[in-house]
């Protein structure tokens, strides 16, 4: 059972799920940077009240899925995405997928993933990878945050595939269901239809805790982390704002890098100039966000502590929210050639 | 982000994998840089294993005065919480909670335990002890 499957490494797993396996289709233009801006996979929001690993519940990017839903849905190419309540079903259907063909994006935690390290290992179930085959008992796998492909056996691919807790995979499997020519008119509508959701999802949802007053919501709160939850917890809590935005898979800068990549490749298919200026501004945002971090790292290693560090920190997060808002709408007023 | 600013400070996943960034070459255009990994998000990660080490050491006091059953000591070393715990064992998130309970514990079958000592990757008599083999 061996596919004739290419690996290519990306910043972050379901980008790389996606821009693999329509690449693997035949789509051979797509990019993780385009798979990510016509997927509209920036994003921000804050829930407060719900914690996850005891800190605050925050995310850089659009939901679990959608970048592989939206990006297929805009090429016009149709998929399949089964669930599963039992694992030997599950097991089943991987099988039938690889037997006719299919390498397959699997949804996993990362808890009980092998080839982890130990420190990453958390109970996290919002991670993909893409099974291509399989030789004895071992599954091929092709994690995209990886440099090289790997193995999983049945059984530690089924723990991985059934992990439990929030999100919970249950044995998630999507792909494409088949290739058709994609032309570059098509992939020019799909960037200008991935821009249009993201400058609403980021500027329009009327909810204060996403989007760019997402952003402005949790400056405002980090300056009163200090007071209210004491100088330990509050570092713990910036420990795991930075975690959210750099760690694995976010290319730096909570995903605004490979969104400013995005508009650069986006401009060499709608050649109007604005997306290149809006481009660097998406870059300065990234940067922002960088040195937030470095700051907040200040903080949670000790180095300081006082409130006015505080009152940065978040200040910080009040010029990216000012910034990324003209931005979107420098993006909203651009006027489409084609 | 400039190429030659992307940080090279060796993680536990440097050792495995470098990372893919996004960062602009000498003409401004974006180009992919691997990165060993950014002392910044290190020490994010060691905060926060330091939490957990202090959650854990806090439990094991818990269940050494008999305030919880070894249930709570091995639920904090393996991350968990309640509800994944539930989700993992199949009992149901009233069950754990009175599981955590010293006297319900000491009642539970050979095979309820069995179910748990699975889940932590541990034998029963690991479990009941408060048993811990480094690996």
């Amino acid at each position: 059972m061996n596919i004739n499957f290419e690996h290519t490494q990306a910043a972050h797993c379901e980008n790389g799920v996606t821009m693999n396996l329509l690449r693997n289709i035949g789509v051979q233009k797509m990019t993780e940077p385009l798979a990510f801006g016509i997927g509209s996979g920036l994003f921000f929001v804050y829930v407060p009240l719900v914690k996850i690993s005891n800190g605050p519940a925050i995310a850089f990017r659009t939901l679990p899925g959608l970048i592989f839903k939206r990006t297929c849905k805009s090429l016009g190419i149709p998929v399949i995405r089964k669930r599963f309540n039992s694992k030997e079903q599950a097991e089943i259907f991987l099988k039938e997928c690889l037997e006719t063909g299919h390498p397959v994006g699997c949804q996993v935690g990362v808890y009980y993933l092998p080839y982890f390290p130990k420190e990453y290992r958390f109970h996290f179930n919002a991670h993909n990878l893409i099974v291509y085959g399989k030789e004895e008992d071992n599954y091929l796998i092709s994690d995209p945050i990886m440099e090289n492909v790997t193995t999983l056996t049945s059984y530690q691919l089924e723990r991985v595939r059934f992990a439990k807790g929030a999100l919970a995979p249950r044995g998630q499997i999507y792909y494409p269901k088949e290739g058709k020519p994609i032309t570059d008119d098509v992939i020019k509508k799909a960037i200008k239809n991935g821009i249009k959701k993201n400058v609403r999802s980021m500027l329009y949802i009327p909810v204060p805790i996403v989007g760019v007053k997402g952003i402005r919501y949790t400056g405002n709160k980090i300056k009163k982390w200090r007071g209210k939850l004491g100088l330990h917890k509050a570092g713990l809590y910036l420990a795991q704002l930075v975690r959210m935005q750099e760690e694995i898979g976010t290319g730096g800068g909570g995903f605004r890098y490979i969104y400013a990549a995005f508009l650069q490749q986006a401009h060499a298919y709608h050649p109007v100039d604005a997306l290149l200026e809006i481009s660097k501004m998406f870059t300065q945002s990234g940067d922002l966000w960088r040195n937030a971090a470095v700051q907040a790292a200040g903080i949670y290693k000790g180095r300081i502590g006082s409130q006015e560090e505080f009152n940065i920190m978040g200040d910080y997060l009040l010029e990216i929210s000012e910034l990324e808002k003209h931005a979107f709408e420098a993006l909203a007023k651009i006027k489409w050639q084609s | 982000m400039k190429k030659e600013d992307v940080p090279q400070d060796l993680s536990s996943l440097g050792k495995i994998t470098k990372e893919v960034c996004y960062a602009t070459d000498n003409s401004g255009q974006y180009v992919t840089q691997l990165s060993r990994g950014w002392d910044v998000k290190i020490k994010a990660l060691d905060v926060a294993w330091q939490d957990i080490e202090d959650r854990v050491a806090a439990a094991r006091g818990k269940v050494l005065n008999k305030q919880a059953s070894p249930l709570l000591f091995f639920m904090e070393r393996g991350l968990m919480d309640i509800a994944i715990l539930a989700g993992y064992t199949g009992f149901w998130k009233w069950q754990v909670k009175r599981h955590l309970k010293t006297a319900v514990f000491e009642k539970l079958s050979y095979k309820k335990l069995q179910r748990y000592a699975e889940v932590f990757n541990i034998s029963v008599e690991d479990l009941k002890n408060m048993n811990v083999h480094e690996h």
